[in-house]
C-alpha cells in the first residue's frame, strides 16, 4: 500500500500546481487555452515532450519490446527523434508565427482563414476530434489499471480511474494551459530523474544486465529479442512515416502556439531527440529484460512489465515514486483533454457566433464545462468497456496513421500558395476512409493472423502479397498502411488543388507576403 | 544560400539513410558497455546524431524572418534590431562612453 500512498501524495501535488496556476491566470481565452502565449523555453520543451509521452509510449513500448525486442527503439523512438524535431522546426515555428500574427489558437482556425472556408474546417475538426477521443479514454483506463496494480488491488479499477479522471480534470479545469504545462514539466522531470535511478537499481538487483543479456541470448525463444529479427525491414522503413503524426496532433500543434518567443523552439528541436533517448532506451531495454524475469505473459499482460520489474526489484518507497512517474505518463491525457476543449470552444462555439453573443468569459467557462463533460464521458466509457481496452489501443494505432496522413495538408497550407480548401477536403476524406478501411481489414484478417516469429499471411490470396497480415498489423505490399495513406493524402491535396479555384489574392498575400 | 540549403538537405537525407541500419539486423554483439545489444546502442547513438543534425539546422537554416514577423505583429521592434539597442535606460547610461 505504501507505493499507492506515495502516488496519492504525488496526485495532491499535481492538483496544487493546477490551483496555483489558476491563481496566476486571467479570465481570457488566450490565457486559459494558451497561457497567454508566454511559456518559457524549458517549460515549453518539457511540455511539448511530456504531452507526446503518453502511457501508450512508455507502458506500450516496454510491453511491445517484451514481445518484439530491441528493434522497437529504432522503430518508434529514433525515427521520432529524427522526424519530430524536423516537423517542429519547419511546421511548428510557422504555426507559432501565424498564431502570433493573426491570433489563431487551433489548426482549424488557421485552415479556415488560409483557405477561406467554413464547413470544410468543421469537417477537419470532426475528423481530428474523432481520432483524439480514444487517447483520452485509454488514459483514464491506464490510470485505473496502474493504480490497481500499484496498490496491489486495494484500489479497484473503477476507483483508480475515477481518481485519475478527477485529478486530471481538476488541474485542467482550474489551471488551463498554464497548469497543464507546469504539471507536464514536473512530470517529465520526475520520470527522467527517477527512471534513471530505477534503471540502475534494477540492474544492481539482477546482478548486472550483462548476465541477464547472456541468459536471454542462450535461450532460443528469447534470443531474437536482442536483435531485430521479429520486425520486417519493410515495416521498419514505413514506420518512419508515423512520427509525422506528432505535429498534427491537436495537443502538440496547440502547444506550438504557447511559446513566448520563436527562439524557444531552438533548444526544443535540439534536445527533443536526447529526451526521447533518455526515456525510451531504459523502457525498451527493461521490456526485453522482463522477458527473462516474467516469461510467458500474454499481450495484454505484458503492458505492465515495467511495473512488475519495479515491484520485484526496487525498494518499496522508490517503487511508489516511480509508480508516480508512470502515473505521470498515464496522465498525459491532460493536454489532449485541454486541446479538445480548445478546439470545441474556438472551432465550434466561438466560430458559430457564441463568443460575440456571450463574451470571452463565457467562452472560457464553455471550455471548462467541456473539459468536465469529456472527462466524465471518457470515464464512463472506460468503466463500461473495462476489458475491451484493446479496441481503443487499436483505435490509437490507426489514429497515429491518420494524423500522419494529415501532415501533407498542413505542409500545403504553410508552403504551397496554390493549395485550396477542396484539396484539403479531398485529403481529409481520404484519411478518414483509409483509417476506417485499414481497421476493417485488420478485423477481417484476424482469423489468418500469424503468431510472432511466423511469416505474414495473405489476406486475399487472389491479390497475392498486396494485402498481408502480420501478427500485429496489416500491410500493403509489406509496407505499413501509413505510407500509402500519406502519399495518397499528398496526391489528393495536389491534384484537387490544381483543379479548383485558389483563395483570393488578398489571402495569399496575407500568408505569403512578398517581403516575408 | 542555395548551396547551404542543398547541403542541409543532403545531411538530412544521409541521417535518414543511417536510420535503416540493415547491417545490425541479426546480430546482438558486440555488447556496448558490456550489456547493450549493438542494435539498441546504435539507435541510441543515432538519437544523439539527430540532435547534432538539428543543432546544425538551427545554426544554418533558422527562420530568422519569423522573429521579425512576430515583433511586427506586437507593434514592436524586430528582435534583430532590438538586440543591437541597449535593453534599458539604465544599461544605456552605464554603457554610454560619454
Amino acid at each position: 500500500m505504501i507505493p499507492a500512498i506515495v502516488v496519492f501524495v504525488y496526485l495532491a501535488v499535481v492538483i496544487y500546481i493546477g490551483v496555483f496556476a489558476f491563481r496566476k491566470g486571467k479570465e481570457t481565452g488566450e490565457d486559459y487555452f494558451l497561457a497567454s502565449r508566454g511559456l518559457g523555453q524549458w517549460v515549453f520543451l518539457l511540455t511539448l515532450f511530456g504531452s507526446n509521452m503518453t502511457a501508450f509510449a512508455i507502458l506500450g513500448s516496454s510491453g511491445l519490446s517484451y514481445r518484439a525486442g530491441i528493434g522497437v527503439y529504432g522503430l518508434m523512438a529514433s525515427s521520432s527523434g529524427f522526424v519530430i524535431p524536423l516537423t517542429i522546426f519547419f511546421i511548428g515555428t510557422r504555426l507559432w508565427a501565424v498564431g502570433k500574427q493573426y491570433g489563431h489558437m487551433t489548426q482549424v482556425q488557421y485552415f479556415r482563414d488560409r483557405w477561406e472556408c467554413s464547413h470544410i474546417g468543421t469537417v477537419i475538426f470532426a475528423v481530428t476530434a474523432a481520432m483524439l477521443v480514444p487517447y483520452i479514454i485509454i488514459g483514464v483506463m491506464g490510470g485505473g489499471h496502474t493504480l490497481e496494480t500499484i496498490s496491489g488491488g486495494k484500489v479497484p479499477y473503477w476507483l483508480g480511474g475515477a481518481i485519475v479522471a478527477l485529478v486530471v480534470m481538476s488541474y485542467v479545469f482550474f489551471g488551463g494551459m498554464r497548469g497543464t504545462a507546469w504539471v507536464n514539466t514536473f512530470q517529465t522531470l520526475l520520470f527522467l530523474v527517477f527512471g534513471t535511478v530505477a534503471f540502475y537499481l534494477i540492474a544492481r538487483k539482477l546482478g548486472g544486465f550483462d548476465s541477464v543479456v547472456e541468459q536471454l541470448a542462450s535461450n532460443p525463444k528469447t534470443a531474437p529479442l536482442l536483435t531485430r529479427e521479429r520486425i520486417s525491414p519493410y515495416e521498419f522503413f514505413s514506420y518512419t512515416f508515423i512520427p509525422l503524426s506528432a505535429i498534427m496532433f491537436p495537443h502538440i500543434a496547440i502547444t506550438c502556439f504557447t511559446a513566448k518567443k520563436v527562439t524557444h523552439f531552438k533548444k526544443t528541436v535540439i534536445f527533443y531527440p536526447i529526451c526521447i533517448m533518455l526515456i525510451w532506451v531504459p523502457s525498451v531495454f527493461l521490456g526485453v529484460v522482463a522477458a527473462s524475469q516474467f516469461p510467458g505473459l500474454k499481450p495484454g499482460e505484458s503492458d505492465d512489465v515495467i511495473l512488475r520489474l519495479l515491484a520485484a526489484n526496487t525498494d518499496i518507497w522508490l517503487a511508489g515514486i516511480l509508480g508516480a512517474g508512470i502515473m505521470a505518463c498515464v496522465m498525459a491525457s491532460d493536454t489532449q483533454i485541454l486541446a479538445l476543449g480548445t478546439m470545441f470552444t474556438e472551432d465550434v462555439f466561438a466560430y458559430y457566433g457564441h463568443k460575440e453573443r456571450f463574451g470571452e468569459k463565457a467562452q472560457v467557462w464553455t471550455g471548462r464545462i467541456f473539459v468536465v463533460g469529456i472527462t466524465l464521458v471518457a470515464y464512463l466509457i472506460a468503466l463500461e468497456l473495462k476489458d475491451k481496452a484493446g479496441i481503443f489501443e487499436l483505435a490509437i494505432r490507426f489514429a497515429f496513421s491518420g494524423f500522419a496522413a494529415l501532415a501533407p495538408i498542413m505542409l500545403a497550407a504553410l508552403f504551397w500558395k496554390r493549395s485550396t480548401k477542396w484539396g484539403a477536403l479531398a485529403a481529409v476524406l481520404w484519411v478518414a476512409l483509409t483509417v476506417l478501411g485499414t481497421w476493417w481489414l485488420y478485423n477481417y484478417s484476424a482469423g489468418v493472423a500469424p503468431r510472432p516469429g511466423q511469416l505474414p499471411a495473405q489476406i486475399f490470396p487472389a491479390f497475392g502479397d498486396l494485402f498481408l497480415r502480420t501478427p500485429t498489423n496489416v500491410t500493403i505490399f509489406g509496407f505499413l498502411p501509413v505510407m500509402p495513406m500519406c502519399l495518397g493524402s499528398a496526391l489528393w491535396m495536389w491534384l484537387v488543388s490544381l483543379l479548383t479555384k485558389p483563395p483570393s489574392q488578398a489571402t495569399i498575400e496575407k500568408y505569403f507576403p512578398r517581403n516575408g | 544560400m542555395k548551396t547551404r540549403a542543398i547541403l542541409l538537405c543532403l545531411l538530412a537525407l544521409a541521417v535518414y539513410v543511417l536510420h535503416q541500419d540493415f547491417w545490425n539486423w541479426k546480430d546482438y554483439k558486440p555488447l556496448i558497455f558490456g550489456f547493450l545489444p549493438v542494435g539498441l546502442a546504435y539507435h541510441a547513438g543515432y538519437s544523439i546524431l539527430a540532435a547534432i543534425m538539428m543543432a546544425l539546422f538551427v545554426k544554418f537554416a533558422w527562420p530568422k524572418h519569423l522573429e521579425d514577423v512576430a515583433a511586427r505583429a506586437e507593434g514592436g521592434v524586430p528582435d534583430a534590431k532590438k538586440d543591437a539597442e541597449p535593453h534599458s535606460p539604465r544599461a544605456a547610461t552605464r554603457d554610454d562612453p560619454k
